[in-house]
Parts: structure tokens; C-alpha cells; sequence
């Protein structure tokens, strides 16, 4: 859920119960980046900056680190993130066809955000539901056994709420 | 213990939850109170009890009752008619034909089906994951305390490796020598990390066993603690697991609070504190050193080996690195001795094996065997056949760096030494079965795609190599492959073996090998006929190649 542009508060915000919550160590480095990536939605070239600061690693370690990891993101995301499993067990089980069906509802290709701001569409490796494949998360939620038709319906519950 | 007439269980998986069982269990409670039932009937939430198709499900013991789907307006009834009243509610029954995994154990009882082999997943599904009390009840921490008070760390040691166990991550390595050498390593500190980066596409079983057994874990990591010495461990859980990271987070404050865990344990001198690490979605971290350099908070890529983690590891220490599934075998062992582990699969590989079954078949899901039975086997019993009438044309093995197991394979019994006698390996138990509507360049490009994206960029063998395969195959579904494509895929394969620096780029090649080895028609039919036989590959340009991928978005 991220914020167009994020008041350096609340990054700091985020950042200091993120370090309170794990401890300023480099071993919990990860942890923190996670924690922060989650409440901004991505991380801010200032809370890296400010975790730099806290946990005395170098800049250059955290900027290796944030591009690095694929749950990590240095630049903001949609209002909302679709992530597809592109690994082999959901895609013998009809994955292409629910690809394609997310390309033309979502009008967006894999990595890209759309104009409005409202989503963003990456493909990923397997994400350890394999058994109701073909898998796509949005957000936080799973959804499992994905129908090529049930696309439409599933991102207009995302238009809804307007969160 | 107050006893309870009957037993109700609710499914709690990632699935159930996204389809309302937190809902059902809010209003099981409310109706059961409702009928003043609550002291008889007890009611508690469940992981993973092994099927997916009739989430979220209820389940009523004794009388071995499941239903599913269930809704919070079909609890009301269910609970007048057969709590209150006795009566089995037919209508919302799980239809039987579909049964697998715990289900398919418990109701073999009736003869439908026969037994699984549960050790590692014994209590998985039937136990609360969130109690402390009820892991105790099912003979919990029974191991460390029997370990604490009359073994030395040498016995333990010796009792493993009599037991044969053997890493269940995929490389099959005997777990016993693996925990001498990290006792024998010089060094006052050393560490415990259990493998719990589960990334291999297929697989779920450990996520399975940290939902549904926290408590396992915690226990084998003491228990390993103890024989090694080490007062530290960490858990290093991939960041898509939130639900197992979580319950393995309430577990281990529990156990400290019950003495099993932080110092003293059990009133003597053994102290042995375990840490959660989160990974943030990296394929590689799996791999033991790049596993290691993530927790010291730096990008998972591998180091070179040797030195090995058992003497160079976590901060240069001796550390021993254990997959989720290998340690829960290890309680069991323990309380049980190595005779008992021994009366299990086959003398080479003891014990059973979890694999997660996939792809075109009627079942999906996990299931625990002993080690030895076949492919042909699990797909009949377990996985209920392929689906509608379709057949058997392949299945990979152990994930995208697995083999390729042709039809002509289906009989060999799966352990780890016929498995590599045949040529072919066992991996991490994921059991992908493929019908003749799957085309193995699809596959195969799908396959190296993951391996493209996954590979650290350390080493060039790896890096470009898997990148060179993935462009050559993508060629080869557009129709524009040639003949000589074939031999510099294999080219590509055989230096990826012998050159990369991990096992991500050493095993990068397997499926592409296998697949012109046993499918090389059908992957000319698509060079010299320009066809694809199973009908897949449009034989046109691909619109998005999913080429600009896993970039930060």
C-alpha cells in the first residue's frame, strides 16, 4: 500500500519499530528491511539511508542487499502488488492461460506499474502453494486453483474497496 | 485432563483461511456454546490436514467425520444435527473419492486406502500447532528430556548415524557425520540453523511440518544443540511463509516459558537460545553458504566450499545446517532408537520420505511414505490416477533442478541410491506429474527461466549459461531452432555441471539433459517439422517474454 510520496516521519516511524522490534544487528538486517518494505511498500532511498545510520553498515551493503532480494523493491509500487507464479508446477497446470488473462485485464506488462497508480504486476518464482496451483498473490491474500475467468473478478474486488 | 466427547477441528492453511475458516471456527464456538456443548466437545484449529479441494473442513472425532466446504451458515445445522442430536449431516460431507494425505490415513481404518507412513508429519493435522500442552500430550519434548538426563552428546551422535538418516533437503547426506564433524570442529562458539528456505518449486512439505509442528523443530534443534555444542540456533525461514514464521515465533516463547528453550533447560547446565530469520525471496538462499551469508545481513550468494559450514559457517564458526524435514526426523529417532527407524524404507535409505504430489493429477497434496515405494505406486494410490482419463508422460523429481523421469522409470523405487543408480535424483521430494498435454521445451524453457532469474550472478558459468539455455529453448518454441541449437544446449548443460560454483548452476542443466534424452523427437519435431506435438509452443514470437522479470518493480 503505498504512499505516492512518503513523509520522511513516517519512514522513520517505520524504521524505528522495525530496529526496536528486532534489534539494531547486522544479523537482523533482513528482518528490518522486510519489516519496512511491508509498512512502506517499498524502501525509500532515506530509510535505507537511516538504517545505515542504526545498524553502522555501509550504504553500499544496503543498496547491494535491497536489490538483491526479490521481496524487496527501491522504488514504489502500485496501490496494489499482483504477484503471478511463474515456476513449472503451476505452470503445467494451466498457469499461461492466467498469465494472459492478467496481461489483458491488468493492460500492464510483468514489472510495470499502471498509469493510475493502482497496480503492479511481477512475476515470481514458486511461492510454496503449489498444490492449488496455478497461484497468484495480491497484496497479502493467496488465491489458489486461479481460472483464467475468474480474473476480472478477482481484481474488481481490489477496485471496490478502494484501499 | 478433562476429557471431551468428541473432537472438532477446523483446517487452518493458508487456503481455509482465505476462504472464511476463521469464520467457521467464530461460529462453531458461538453455537456450541449455544447449545451448552462446550465442556464436552473440544474445538480446535488445524494446519494443512492434507487436501485442498473441499476447504475450509470440519472435521468430528471419533466418529471420523468430514466435512468441507464449509460455510458459517452451514454451521448452525451441523452442529444441532450432529453434535447435539448424533446425527451424521450427509449433505455437507467431503465427497470420499477425493481423499489424501491424513484424511486418507485416518479413514483407512474403513479400508479405503492403504497407510501412510507419518513420522515427521505424525502429529501435523491433528495436534493444535498453537498448544505447547498438546505437543507435550503427543509424547512432545519426550526426546530432549530422555537426551538431557542419560545421553551424553556422543551417544546422540552414535544413535544418529546407526539410524542411517540422511538430509532430507536433497543431497542425502548422512545427517549423523554431518553433526561429528560440527562437534569435532575446534571453537567454544558454535551454531544451529535449520534450512527452512524452502524455495524449489513443488515443494511444501516444510512448511507443512513448521505450521503444523512448531514445536518439533524447536525440540531437534536443542536436542542437535546439546550434540554439537552450540547455544545458539536460527531458524531461517523464507519471507513468503508469514503464517509458519509466526507460529514458529509463539512456539519458541512458549518453550522458553515451559523451560525447554533459554538457559538451563530442564534444570541442568545446557543453555540454547533460538533466533527467527525471515528471508526476503531468493531461490539461492537455500543453498547452505548463501543461507549463511544472509543471515550475517548480506546478499545470499554462495561462498566457496570448502572450507564447509561444519568448520568455517556463521561468523567463521562451526555451524551446522539442517533442513526442516531431515530434524524433525530427529525426536522420533531418539525416543524410538535407530532399530525402530530401521524397520522403515529400505536398508540404504531408512526412514520415509514427504513428497508433495503435483501437476495432472486428480489429488494434489503431501504425502509421507517409506522410503522405496515407486512413482507408478503414488500415482495410483495417493494421487488417484491422472486426471479425466489422461496419461502418464512424464514427472520431475525434486524440483526445478530435479530430473526428468519418463514412463519407462515409473518403477523404480524411489530412495536415494536406486534413484541415483538409475541416473536420476530424488531432490527435495517434489513430485511434479506431467500428462501428454505437456511439451517438454515449454517445460524445459519454463525451467530454465527459474534458474535465469534465480542465479546469483556470481559465477559466469551459472550466469550466463542459464541465460544462453533460456534463449536457445525460447527460440526453439518459436520455431526458429536448429539442429546445432540441441548440441550447444548440451554443451551448456555439461559446463554448467562441471563449471558453476553451487549446486543452483551445477544442477541448472539436469531436466534440459534428461529431456533430449528421453524426449529428443518431440524436441526436433519442433526444429525440423517446425510443430509442436503436444500443442503449446505457438511457433510464433513471443509477446512478452518474461524477460524484464523480477527486476525491482
Amino acid at each position: 500500500m503505498t504512499i505516492a510520496t512518503i513523509d520522511g516521519k513516517v519512514v522513520l516511524e517505520a524504521v524505528n519499530k522495525a530496529v526496536e522490534e528486532h534489534g539494531a544487528t547486522i544479523d537482523e538486517l533482513i528482518p528490518i528491511l522486510n519489516d519496512v518494505n511491508r509498512t512502506l511498500g517499498y524502501l525509500p532511498a532515506n530509510a535505507l539511508d537511516e538504517i545505515s545510520r542504526r545498524l553502522r553498515v555501509p550504504k553500499s551493503q544496503l543498496f547491494s542487499v535491497s536489490s538483491f532480494y526479490r521481496m524487496f523493491s527501491t522504488k514504489p509500487r502500485g496501490k496494489h502488488v499482483v504477484q503471478f507464479c511463474e515456476s513449472a508446477p503451476c505452470h503445467v497446470v494451466g498457469g499461461r492461460q492466467v498469465w494472459a488473462s492478467l496481461l489483458d485485464h491488468l493492460k500492464i506488462g510483468p514489472g510495470e506499474t499502471s498509469p493510475d497508480g493502482n497496480w503492479t504486476l511481477i512475476t515470481t518464482s514458486c511461492l510454496g502453494v503449489c498444490g492449488v496451483g496455478p497461484v497468484i498473490i495480491i497484496d497479502d491474500d493467496i488465491y489458489g486453483n486461479v481460472a483464467p475467468d475468474q480474473i476480472a473478478e478477482i481484481l474488481a474486488r481490489y477496485s471496490e474497496t478502494g484501499e | 485432563m478433562k476429557t471431551y466427547r468428541a473432537m472438532v477441528l477446523v483446517s487452518n492453511d493458508p487456503l481455509s483461511i482465505e476462504r472464511g475458516s476463521q469464520q467457521v471456527y467464530a461460529k462453531l464456538t458461538e453455537e456450541i456454546a449455544a447449545y451448552g456443548l462446550q465442556d464436552e466437545i473440544s474445538l480446535s484449529m488445524v494446519s494443512d490436514i492434507g487436501r485442498h479441494d473441499a476447504a475450509p473442513l470440519v472435521i468430528v472425532y471419533p466418529d471420523a467425520v468430514i466435512y468441507g466446504p464449509i460455510a458459517p451458515e452451514n454451521v448452525h445445522s451441523l452442529v444441532e444435527e450432529h453434535l447435539y442430536k448424533g446425527r451424521v449431516v450427509a449433505g455437507l460431507q467431503a465427497p470420499l473419492k477425493e481423499m489424501t494425505g491424513r484424511i486418507a490415513w485416518l479413514s483407512a481404518r474403513k479400508g479405503t486406502l492403504p497407510a501412510e507412513q507419518r513420522i515427521v508429519l505424525e502429529r501435523a493435522g491433528l495436534i493444535d500447532p498453537e498448544s505447547i500442552e498438546d505437543y507435550i500430550i503427543h509424547d512432545g519434548y519426550a526426546a530432549l528430556g530422555k537426551v538431557l538426563a542419560e545421553m551424553k552428546p556422543a551417544d546422540v551422535i552414535a544413535e544418529l548415524e546407526k539410524s542411517g538418516l540422511r538430509g532430507r533437503g536433497g543431497a542425502g547426506f548422512p545427517t549423523g557425520t554431518k553433526w561429528k564433524f560440527v562437534s569435532k570442529a575446534n571453537g567454544s562458539q558454535k551454531y544451529v540453523i535449520c534450512n527452512a528456505d524452502e524455495s524449489e518449486p513443488g515443494t511444501f512439505k516444510d512448511r507443512l511440518i513448521l505450521e503444523g509442528d512448531p514445536h518439533s523443530i524447536i525440540e531437534a534443534m536443542t536436542i542437535a544443540g546439546y550434540a554439537v555444542g552450540a547455544s545458539e540456533g536460527y531458524i531461517y525461514i523464507r519471507g513468503e511463509y508469514t503464517l509458519a514464521q509466526e507460529r514458529m515465533y509463539r512456539a519458541i516463547i512458549k518453550a522458553k516459558e515451559m523451560g525447554f528453550l533459554g538457559d538451563q533447560i530442564f534444570g541442568t547446565n545446557f543453555s540454547f537460545n533460538l533466533h527467527i530469520h525471515s528471508g526476503a525471496g531468493a531461490y539461492i538462499c537455500g543453498e547452505e553458504t548463501a543461507l549463511i551469508e544472509s543471515i550475517e545481513g548480506k546478499p545470499g550468494i554462495p561462498r566457496a566450499r570448502p572450507p564447509f559450514p561444519t568448520t568455517h559457517g556463521l561468523w567463521g564458526k562451526p555451524t551446522l545446517v539442517n533442513n526442516v524435514e531431515t530434524l524433525a526426523n530427529v525426536p522420533p529417532i531418539l525416543r524410538r532408537g535407530a532399530a525402530w527407524y530401521h524397520s522403515f524404507g529400505t536398508p540404504s535409505s531408512p526412514g520415509t520420505k514427504v513428497y508433495t504430489m503435483l501437476g495432472n493429477i486428480n489429488v494434489t497434496g503431501v504425502v509421507e511414505v517409506p522410503m522405496g515405494i515407486t512413482l507408478r505406486e503414488i500415482i495410483a494410490i495417493y494421487a488417484k490416477g491422472m486426471k479425466k482419463g489422461s496419461s502418464f508422460k512424464l514427472a520431475q523429481t525434486g524440483g526445478s533442478s530435479g530430473s526428468v523421469i519418463p514412463s519407462s522409470l515409473q518403477d523404480t523405487p524411489m530412495d536415494f541410491d536406486s534413484f541415483s543408480k538409475a541416473g536420476v535424483s530424488l531432490g527435495s521430494g517434489a513430485l511434479l506429474i506431467c500428462d501428454e498435454d505437456t511439451c517438454v521445451v515449454d517445460l524445459a524453457r519454463v525451467l530454465l527461466n527459474f534458474f535465469r532469474v534465480e542465479s546469483c550472478g556470481k559465477c559466469n558459468p551459472c550466469r550466463i549459461g542459464t541465460q544462453r539455455a533460456f534463449e536457445i529453448l525460447t527460440t526453439i518454441t518459436e520455431g526458429q531452432g536448429t539442429l546445432k541449437d540441441l548440441d550447444t544446449l548440451l554443451e551448456l548443460s555439461n559446463n554448467l555441471a562441471m563449471m558453476s560454483n553451487c549446486g543452483l548452476g551445477q544442477t541448472a542443466g539436469t531436466p534440459l539433459v534428461d529431456i533430449l534424452k528421453y524426449f529428443r523427437a518431440e524436441v526436433e519435431a519442433h526444429i525440423r517439422l517446425k510443430v509442436c506435438p503436444a500443442g503449446v509452443c505457438t511457433m510464433k514470437p513471443h509477446v512478452h517474454p518474461e524477460g524484464k522479470v523480477h527486476q525491482n518493480a
